[in-house]
């Protein structure tokens, strides 16, 4: 009873009825009047991923085909027959050394996915060795006044997911604090809005890669002489200045079209400026602003790659930059491994705020 | 002294060529105590006459008075019942009527404070719904829950637009009957605009029709002297009550039709007859 509930739960987060539809299946509740939504809800959509699977790797093959075929063409050409025999046969064994570089098929996705994961585990298990290794040295070092020795080895993958995932929030809290109270402003105040017009209307449309060289110049020089890494500071305030337009515009515009009826009953109880604020217009524009955090919050994790890939913070970009960068035969894979990654937890971002947006305001749809 | 006096009320909206009058010399005076009725079509600026009262909006020449006092801006001493209820809808009852509690009674303890609340919500029997969302309310509730917020802030005179316009007839008249027992209490000066002409008789102590805008202005008065309290079905068939109503709304329809009657063009309608749709087919 308990885990149905959590998977309701989960299905309902996700937004997805797939999940309980199989489950009133299995549990022979399903009358025959929803069979055509069982078919609409599960059988559609997991037809439709292995459709989606077996085009892609039908498209892997072609171009794997094609890119030997070239390879093969270019050995005969400039080495002879010996070497495009050698060659072909190289690539038909399977050897890593030898593989064309192109589209990897699902089965070399998933494949690297898992060698993803083990290698975060001897990471991990490396990063624990060196722990207890160092436990007892850094503890007479921290008596001693002196800074404790850290692990510095490479970063895993869910490492990096992790990084990234800090990147945004920061990012994203940087924009929440920046975009919210200043959109209050402009929306009461007409002055303040035409104050600011066109520095939203200017600012607004530049690229993240833009604002990441205003951020670096400016950064750079604020922290002049600091030891600490800069680069973390630089890609979250980037993301926050990309991705805070949304919030900043919505709020404004959610402020300034409150009802005028509750405005008039403000006005009626002689509500003072704090309260008129707090209790009348932020409850009745909630709605709006949450659209607009919903909007900067998933801004934010689309420049956050090219922001760090810029940067070269640490994270899910620099991942993909240092793969392609690489050249490895499975590094084509692990690019798209790092691309679902992103998609999926871009995804679950948004219905998280989603989620908090529901549990915060009320229904534009029952108000008076 | 009158308590409520309106002199010489203009208002108009907009400016040059956009110019409109909506009420144009509004002269009315309502005595301490009074209920007084104002019927109108709708459309006829009545809206605009009671914001020029609550004080939301200025008059564009003429002055009003509440208490020989000039109004500005709006006060606690005139509580208002929107047309639309107007209930912010992220607050349970219970928060909307403290809203106006804490307006009303500023210093007070939290106890107080709820217990004031709790006896508004009392007065319009709605106890069980305290903390419910006005979404979870039906309309007569709601409507209920406007009343308490508007006696909450403790008016020395009440002024209601058009309270029960949305609302079917038998929760009409039930909150007709409960808005007289309240004041009926304290007797407190209200005003009630309202279309209905037959509501403005049962409720009211004068009945004063609005002529339709654009330069909308006050009729004559129709002083009704029933005595209360009064009983709906027995009212169908007082002598007295008939002639005022036949006399209000042959007062209106007649200004009703004078305004057709003054509209400059004549609309010819064309000669048009439906084809013969029948035999098209034979």
């Amino acid at each position: 009873m308990k885990a149905s509930l959590t998977l309701n739960k989960v299905s309902n987060f996700l937004g997805l009825g797939l999940f309980r539809t199989l489950k009133d299946l299995f549990a022979n509740k399903l009358e025959k009047e929803d069979f055509k939504n069982f078919l609409r809800k599960t059988i559609v959509p997991l037809a439709s991923i292995l459709l989606f699977l077996g085009l892609w790797n039908i498209g892997a093959k072609a171009l794997y085909n094609t890119e030997a075929d070239f390879k093969i063409e270019k050995a005969l050409q400039n080495q002879g027959q010996a070497a495009a025999d050698a060659l072909q046969v190289c690539i038909a064994s399977g050897e890593s050394s030898c593989q064309p570089n192109t589209l990897p098929s699902p089965s070399q996705v998933w494949g690297s996915f898992q060698s993803l994961l083990r290698d975060h585990n001897i990471i991990n298990a490396d990063k624990a060795a060196f722990a207890e290794k160092t436990a007892a040295l850094n503890k007479t070092r921290i008596a001693e006044g002196k800074n404790a020795i850290v692990y510095t080895g490479r970063p895993s993958f869910v490492d990096q997911i992790f990084r990234s995932l800090r990147t945004v929030f920061a990012g994203f809290l940087l924009a929440l604090f920046i975009a919210v109270p200043l959109g209050i402003f402009i929306g009461l105040s007409p002055t303040l809005k035409s104050a600011f017009n066109w520095f939203i209307q200017i600012f607004k449309p530049v690229s993240p890669v833009v604002w990441y060289l205003l951020v670096f110049m400016i950064v750079k020089t604020v922290l002049i002489g600091s030891a600490d890494d800069s680069s973390f500071t630089i890609s979250f305030i980037s993301v926050g200045l990309c991705s805070m337009w949304a919030t900043l515009v919505n709020t404004a515009m959610g402020v300034s079209t409150v009802d005028k009826d509750y405005i008039n009953v403000a006005k009626v109880l002689k509500l003072g400026a704090f309260q008129k604020i707090f209790k009348v217009v932020l409850p009745s524009s909630l709605p709006l602003i949450f659209t607009g955090l919903k909007i900067t919050l998933s801004v934010a994790w689309m420049v956050l790659i090219a922001i760090e890939l810029l940067a070269q913070s640490p994270g899910l970009g620099l991942f993909v930059w240092e793969e392609f960068q690489n050249g490895a035969n499975d590094s084509n894979a692990k690019i798209i491994v790092a691309m679902f990654v992103i998609g999926i937890i871009g995804f679950l971002l948004d219905r998280l705020m989603l989620m908090i947006q529901n549990w915060v305001s009320f229904d534009k749809t029952d108000a008076i | 002294m009158a308590y409520l006096e309106l002199n010489n009320i203009c208002k108009t909206y907009g400016q040059g060529d956009n110019e409109s009058q909506v009420l144009s010399n509004i002269n009315l005076t309502i005595e301490e105590g009074e209920f007084v009725a104002i019927v109108g079509f709708t459309g006829s600026g009545k809206t605009t006459l009671v914001n020029l009262i609550n004080g939301l909006l200025e008059p564009t020449s003429g002055e009003v008075l509440f208490k020989g006092n000039p109004v500005s801006g709006t006060s606690h001493e005139r509580g208002v019942i929107f047309q639309n209820y107007s209930l912010l809808p992220w607050l349970t009852v219970e928060q909307n009527v403290l809203m106006a509690v804490k307006e009303a009674f500023p210093k007070r303890e939290k106890a107080i404070w709820k217990r004031k609340a709790a006896y508004y919500i009392e007065m319009v029997n709605l106890t069980p719904a305290t903390n419910k969302l006005p979404k979870e309310l039906s309309g007569g509730m709601r409507q209920r829950v406007a009343v308490a917020r508007a006696l909450a802030m403790k008016p020395d005179m009440i002024i209601m637009d058009e309270p029960l316009g949305a609302l079917d007839a038998l929760t009409r008249g039930n909150l007709q009957d409960q808005i007289l027992n309240i004041w009926g209490k304290d007797k407190r000066t209200a005003l009630l605009i309202t279309n209905d002409v037959d509501e403005g008789i049962y409720m009211a102590d004068r009945i004063i029709p609005l002529r339709p805008g654009p330069n909308a202005t006050l009729g004559p008065e129709f002083k009704i002297d029933l005595e209360r309290p009064r009983d709906k079905t027995e009212l169908n068939d007082n002598a007295s009550f008939k002639k005022t109503r036949n006399a209000i709304i042959e007062y209106l329809m007649e200004i009703g039709d004078e305004r057709k009657s003054e509209a400059k063009e004549q609309f010819i309608l064309p000669d048009l007859a439906p084809k013969d749709f029948v035999n098209q087919f034979r």
